[in-house]
């Protein structure tokens, strides 16, 4: 018997209302404070897409590191107009972190998303008493 | 630079992609601390060199990331793009309110964060 198509949003983060505007917002606050502090971008963008877009944990994990090719990129492009960037210490202590990223995300694949929900309200704690002290 | 500090950048390197691999922050936060203390960078000139480690960490994790299919990358893009107006926003209030405050402010954001992320996650 034939039954009319399914009027259910779909699930995930396209069901949510006002995405578009989520997302500027989302873009404005990670811009902000890593424009105020150096650092911060991804510490706003991974928990606003989890608990605003309905990401799970490790989707809002890749998405934030997208973001932050283009926002670290401008900044560093920015910083090296004012002489301010050390280009051969950069890659000095770059390229063990491209090792630590490739390990990281291996890891996280084979953890729960509570273990790394655990590990990120760690890494906030961490940083705001950075902030505070 | 002494060997100790080659250990230091090699190992605060690594654990700042580690980092950046297991929660998706760039690592700035580990970067920044180990460019002071090893490479003997003044806190500007190292949140300055940071970005070229976070660019190569961002780089590396997106695409590993995307490889387990964890990338919305029209999200990202759109982030990472309208980010500068945000930057704008950023300067200006630095202009206004006190470093203090901004600091305590941004603290009290992170620590809001926690405490969601954890409920949600049914933390204790």
């Amino acid at each position: 018997m034939w039954s009319p198509p399914s009027r259910k949003p779909p699930a995930g983060p396209a069901a949510h209302r006002g995405r578009g505007l989520r997302l500027v917002i989302i873009a404005t606050g990670a811009g902000a404070f890593s424009g105020l502090f150096g650092v911060g971008g991804g510490t706003i963008i991974v928990p606003l897409l989890v608990l605003w877009l309905g990401y799970e944990q490790r989707e809002a994990t890749g998405t934030s590191l997208a973001a932050i090719i283009l926002i670290g990129s401008l900044a560093a492009a920015l910083q090296a107009v004012y002489g301010n960037v050390d280009l051969w210490k950069g890659v000095l202590i770059g390229i063990p972190a491209i090792a630590g990223v490739i390990t990281g995300a291996a890891v996280q694949q084979r953890i729960s998303e509570r273990a790394v929900a655990a590990v990120f309200v760690v890494l906030l704690l961490a940083s705001a008493a950075v902030l505070i002290f | 630079m002494t060997a100790f500090d080659w250990t230091g950048l090699l190992a605060l390197g690594f654990a700042a992609g580690m980092t950046g691999g297991l929660v998706g922050v760039g690592g700035g936060v580990l970067f920044v601390p180990a460019l002071v203390v090893f490479a003997d960078q003044s806190q500007l000139g190292a949140e300055a060199t940071s970005l070229v480690g976070i660019v190569l960490v961002s780089v590396a994790g997106t695409w590993r990331q995307r490889g387990y299919g964890n990338v919305r990358l029209k999200d990202g893009l759109l982030i990472g793009a309208l980010s500068p107006v945000g930057v704008l926003v950023g300067v200006g209030l630095a202009n206004a309110v006190p470093e203090r405050a901004l600091e305590l402010s941004f603290a009290g954001v992170q620590l809001f964060f926690a405490w969601r992320l954890a409920k949600r996650a049914g933390l204790r």
